[in-house]
C-alpha cells in the first residue's frame, strides 16, 4: 500500500490537492472517492482512506477546502471554509467528478467506483448518487439529507428530497440511533422516500451510538458499531465495486 | 450533531499565533464537534484577521464559556468606566 498527497483538476477547471491510497500491485480494482468530515482533511480522514487501501480499493479524498486555504492545516481550512459559508453543493460536485475521472484513468481501474462520506460528507455522498455516475454511495450519518438546516445556521444546507428520485445507484446507510442530525425521524423518512421511488438500499442503525461514532479520535467513537458497519461496508463493496 | 451555526464579532485587539503576534479584527463563533478538546460538542472561537487559516483558536465546554463570559464581564466591571475606551 502507498499513499501520497497529489493534485487533481477539480470544479472550474481548479487544481485542488487530493490524498490517494493504493494497494500495491497491478491487480484490476474498484475505487472509492472519499469525501472527509466538516473538520476537514484531517488526519483521521486519511487514516480511513489508508483503511480502504488495505481493503484493496483505490481511495481519492479531495480536499474539499483547500480554496480556501491552501497549505493550511486541516482544521484551519475547515474554520476558514465554516467562516466563509461551507462547501458548495455545485463546487463539490465538480471536485467529485474530478476525484471519479482520475480513478477510472489509473491503470488498476475496473470502471467502478463507490463514494463514501462522514457527517457533512454523508449528505453530499448522496447528493453525489443522485448526480453523477458511480456504483454505490455510503452514507454515514449525513444531516440534512430530508430537511433544511434551520434558518439560524448560517452554514446552509437544503434538502436533497427532490432529488432522491434521481439516485442511480444502490444506497448503504450507517446511522447512530442517538445523533440528532440525522434523528432517527429523519432516518426513517429517507427510508420512506427511497420505497416511495422504488430505490435499492440497506440501512444500519446502532443503539448506544450517535453522530461520528465512527471517529476514533473523538469521545463519540463506539468501536463495536463501528467495527459492525466496517463489516456492512465491505459486503457493500464487494457487491458494487466487484472486479 | 454538527450545529452549523456560526456567529461573528467585529473585534480591534492583538493576538498571539503559531508565527508571533498579529492585530485581530473578527472572532468566529459556534457551538460545534472540537478539534482537540476531549467533549462531545464545545463552544469554538476563532480570533482572526481575515487571512485564511490565520487564526487564534479555543475550544471551550459551554459552562466553562459561560465562566470565561462571566470572568470578563467581572473584570470590565472593576476597572473605572473612563479607563474602558
Amino acid at each position: 500500500m502507498s499513499a501520497s498527497t497529489i493534485t487533481i483538476t477539480g470544479a472550474n477547471g481548479d487544481e485542488i490537492q487530493a490524498y490517494r491510497a493504493r494497494p500495491d500491485g497491478d491487480q484490476r480494482r474498484g475505487g472509492l472517492v472519499l469525501i472527509h468530515h466538516m473538520p476537514g482533511y484531517d488526519r483521521w480522514s486519511k487514516e480511513v482512506a489508508r483503511r480502504f487501501a488495505v481493503d484493496g480499493f483505490d481511495v481519492l479524498m479531495p480536499n474539499l477546502h483547500y480554496r480556501e486555504a491552501p497549505g493550511a492545516d486541516a482544521d484551519d481550512a475547515a474554520a476558514a471554509t465554516r467562516a466563509a459559508g461551507g462547501v458548495p453543493d455545485e463546487r463539490l460536485l465538480g471536485d467529485v467528478a474530478g476525484a471519479l475521472e482520475h480513478l477510472r484513468s489509473l491503470p488498476t481501474s475496473n470502471g467502478n467506483v463507490a463514494v463514501l462520506g462522514h457527517c457533512s460528507g454523508g449528505r453530499q455522498s448522496v447528493l453525489v448518487a443522485c448526480n453523477l455516475d458511480v456504483q454505490g454511495a455510503v452514507d454515514c450519518y449525513g444531516a440534512f439529507v430530508v430537511n433544511d438546516t434551520p434558518p439560524q445556521m448560517d452554514v446552509r444546507m437544503t434538502s436533497l428530497e427532490d432529488q432522491l428520485p434521481n439516485l442511480r445507484c444502490p444506497l448503504l446507510g450507517i446511522f447512530g440511533n442517538e445523533d440528532s442530525y440525522p434523528s432517527p425521524e429523519h432516518v426513517d423518512l429517507l427510508a420512506k422516500i427511497l420505497d416511495a421511488n422504488g430505490k435499492d438500499y440497506e440501512f444500519h442503525r446502532y443503539d448506544g451510538a450517535g453522530h461520528g461514532f465512527f471517529a476514533t479520535d473523538r469521545p463519540a467513537y463506539r468501536q463495536q458499531q463501528a467495527e459492525d458497519a466496517y463489516r456492512h461496508i465491505g459486503r457493500f463493496f464487494e457487491r458494487v465495486l466487484g472486479a | 450533531m454538527c450545529t452549523y451555526t456560526t456567529e461573528f464579532a467585529e473585534i480591534t485587539g492583538s493576538g498571539k499565533g503559531k508565527d508571533g503576534w498579529f492585530a485581530l479584527n473578527t472572532a468566529t463563533v459556534y457551538y460545534d464537534h472540537p478539534v482537540h478538546a476531549q467533549a462531545a460538542h464545545t463552544l469554538n472561537i476563532d480570533f482572526g484577521d481575515g487571512r485564511p487559516g490565520n487564526r487564534v483558536a479555543v475550544e471551550l465546554t459551554a459552562a466553562s464559556a459561560r465562566e470565561l463570559m462571566a470572568a470578563i464581564d467581572r473584570a470590565l466591571s472593576s476597572v473605572p468606566a473612563d479607563l474602558l475606551t
